[in-house]
């Protein structure tokens, strides 16, 4: 279990990789990756109940993870390599033919720490319902979290997977909002007005929670208030307030790099704000 | 030619209830997701006897394709039921993504499917189901004949690893083969061997083509009938050698002329043995309310029609 200062060392190194990993595929989603980091990062290095050298891909005997805003995928999988699912080398084959690490979350390359497809969006916490599910019926008691992003949140099947959660009492269950608001046609507010979603999940009857996503203290304390909440029989949403971008200055609070790549100098002028780690890049 | 006997008729759907029945007590990783058509998929023996393995979704069938997806991961065999229409058309890009893409052993079992509906008309009366599910990469797509067809395709979809498309029907129909008879995933049935033309059909118009081959028979046509149960993988070997032998087809199918069995056996004579082929099928139309049987002749979807383009397919020889 990581304390903060390593969180942040890892979170930092993340941060790089993701930038660098956008950069040499030209292309990738680098915005909604650097919002979710820190979310990420403590989720793999202080939370989850999971171990590279033995995962599989039906979970069995350990935390689960979907990550339901799948173009999320620089910094899902610069987290797994940085947990030890594969090797960080590859992180240099993101979005190149023939690689492990395709554009969005893929089964078909068996990716260790994958568990399913996702990308076209509001659909991967159904499937987080489903593990759920599953993890109870076969009397298990590990948890399944799944991230979802507040503009995927305007589709309508994410409130159907709402009610079906509280249905069928699905307390294993943890999901989080990176809740950045911004969408790739500018802030959620303008494009949908899907309004506070902290009342939207309490109505819906979720166990409800607000945290800052950039505070690994508050990170933590979501965590552990959500896993208090087994027994409850209520699934668990924490809506992580977040910064699209977060951690350089010309990237963080625009919609604007939902989806764009840096220019060279700009990638400098990124990697010089987030500093070097001891982890060191890819 | 070889008799088939119409043991007293049943729907299709009930052979599917029967069979999730006999697939849930012989594995315990099966589990049965509706949304909120218990009834009329047939589930209920299952809901009954295995509570705890019944997962009512509520109208939600997008979140019950994910939910499925999620539980076959975790190693539960899923069976997923609703109206062809709304497991199919409402939820392709569900289906494709969760269960295609995501390669998760979640069977589809497609209840109402075709014009023989019947009297809700055509917003659930989908013809165009196979075409959507033939054009998912690996999913196998079976449409069985009758009741005891469906009860034993479905205790071979439980057994088989991997996505599987399971189409029926809602009305009575001739139910006419063996009740115990393994199904076997992809391999075509010759029904009755014949020299004249080869007729090819799945679901309910295997009936027809069979009541069509008696009635050639006695003008002297020699009609070889062939249930082709498993729309894909398609028995590409049974169509072969049976169309070496008499060079006329005519394919059968309660479905659109897009994308359904139809285009695929004339896909596999396209590519290796020029053979002309006549269709049968819902051509290129919606359908509406009525009787099961009055659409199904007023589409041209019944023996007679079948006869006729078996002569016009003869001409072309």
């Amino acid at each position: 279990m990581y304390d903060n200062k390593q969180l942040q060392e890892v979170s930092t190194q993340v941060r790089r990789d993701i930038l660098r990993m956008v950069c040499g595929a030209k292309s990738g989603h680098p915005g909604g990756s650097m919002s979710s980091t820190d979310i990420l990062t403590t989720l793999y290095f202080h939370v989850m109940n999971q171990d590279p050298k033995t995962w599989t891909r039906d979970g069995k005997g350990q935390d689960m993870f979907i990550l339901s805003a799948g173009h999320m995928t620089p910094v899902y999988y610069s987290v797994l390599a940085r947990a030890g699912y594969f090797p960080v080398s590859e992180l240099a084959t993101f979005r190149t033919f023939g690689a492990r690490l395709q554009g969005h979350p893929s089964v078909r390359k068996q990716l260790p720490g994958v568990f399913q497809a996702s990308g076209s969006l509001g659909q991967g916490l159904s499937a987080a319902c489903g593990l759920a599910l599953g993890k109870k019926l076969d009397k298990e008691d590990n948890f399944v979290y799944c991230l979802c992003g507040d503009g995927e949140s305007e589709e309508g099947q994410i409130w159907e997977a709402g009610m079906f959660a509280v249905f069928h009492k699905l307390d294993n269950l943890i999901a989080m909002t990176d809740w950045n608001g911004k969408q790739i046609d500018g802030p959620v507010a303008e494009v949908a007005g899907e309004g506070d979603l902290a009342e939207k999940w309490t109505a819906w009857g979720w166990n409800t929670i607000v945290a800052e996503g950039h505070d690994f203290d508050s990170i933590a304390k979501a965590f552990e208030l959500a896993k208090a909440g087994k027994g409850s029989g209520k699934p668990t949403m924490i809506l992580f307030k977040t910064e699209m971008g977060h951690g350089v200055d010309f990237m963080a609070g625009t919609h604007k790099w939902h989806g764009s790549v840096p220019k060279p100098e700009q990638l400098e002028d990124a990697l010089r704000q987030l500093g070097e780690t001891s982890l060191g890049d890819f | 030619m070889k008799k088939y006997i119409d043991t007293g008729k049943k729907d299709t759907r009930s052979g599917f209830g029967v069979g999730l029945l006999e697939a849930g007590r012989a594995d315990s990783r099966v589990v049965a997701l509706t949304a909120d058509l218990k009834g009329s998929l047939k589930m209920d023996a299952f809901a009954a006897e295995f509570p705890e393995r019944f997962i009512q979704c509520g109208i939600a069938e997008a979140n019950m394709v994910g939910a499925a997806a999620g539980l076959a991961i975790t190693g539960k065999i899923p069976f997923i039921g609703s109206f062809a229409e709304f497991v199919t058309g409402r939820v392709y890009d569900q289906v494709r993504q969760e269960v295609a893409y995501g390669k998760t052993n979640v069977k589809i079992a497609s209840s109402h499917a075709g014009i023989t509906l019947g009297e809700d008309g055509a917003t659930h009366q989908t013809m165009e189901d196979l075409a959507l599910m033939r054009a998912l990469p690996e999913m196998v797509v079976i449409n069985p004949c009758d009741f005891n067809q469906t009860k034993n395709a479905t205790i071979a979809a439980a057994k088989y690893n991997g996505p599987v498309y399971l189409r029926f029907g809602r009305p009575n129909v001739p139910n006419f083969t063996p009740a115990d008879e393994e199904f076997v995933i992809g391999k075509a049935q010759i029904l009755n061997e014949g020299k004249d033309v080869t007729i090819v059909a799945c679901g309910h118009l295997v009936w027809e083509a069979l009541q069509a081959a008696e009635a050639l028979e006695a003008e002297g046509i020699c009609a070889e009938v062939i249930n082709m149960a498993t729309v894909k993988p398609l028995d590409e070997t049974a169509l072969l050698t049976s169309a070496v032998k008499t060079k006329a087809v005519v394919v059968a199918e309660e479905h659109n002329m897009a994308g359904g069995l139809g285009e695929a056996v004339a896909g596999v004579f396209a590519r290796t043995v020029p053979t002309p082929v006549e269709f049968v099928n819902g051509k290129d139309l919606f359908g509406q309310s009525g009787t099961p049987s009055a659409l199904m002749a007023e589409y041209g979807l019944d023996a007679r029609h079948i006869v006729e383009a078996v002569k016009k397919v003869l001409e072309r020889k």
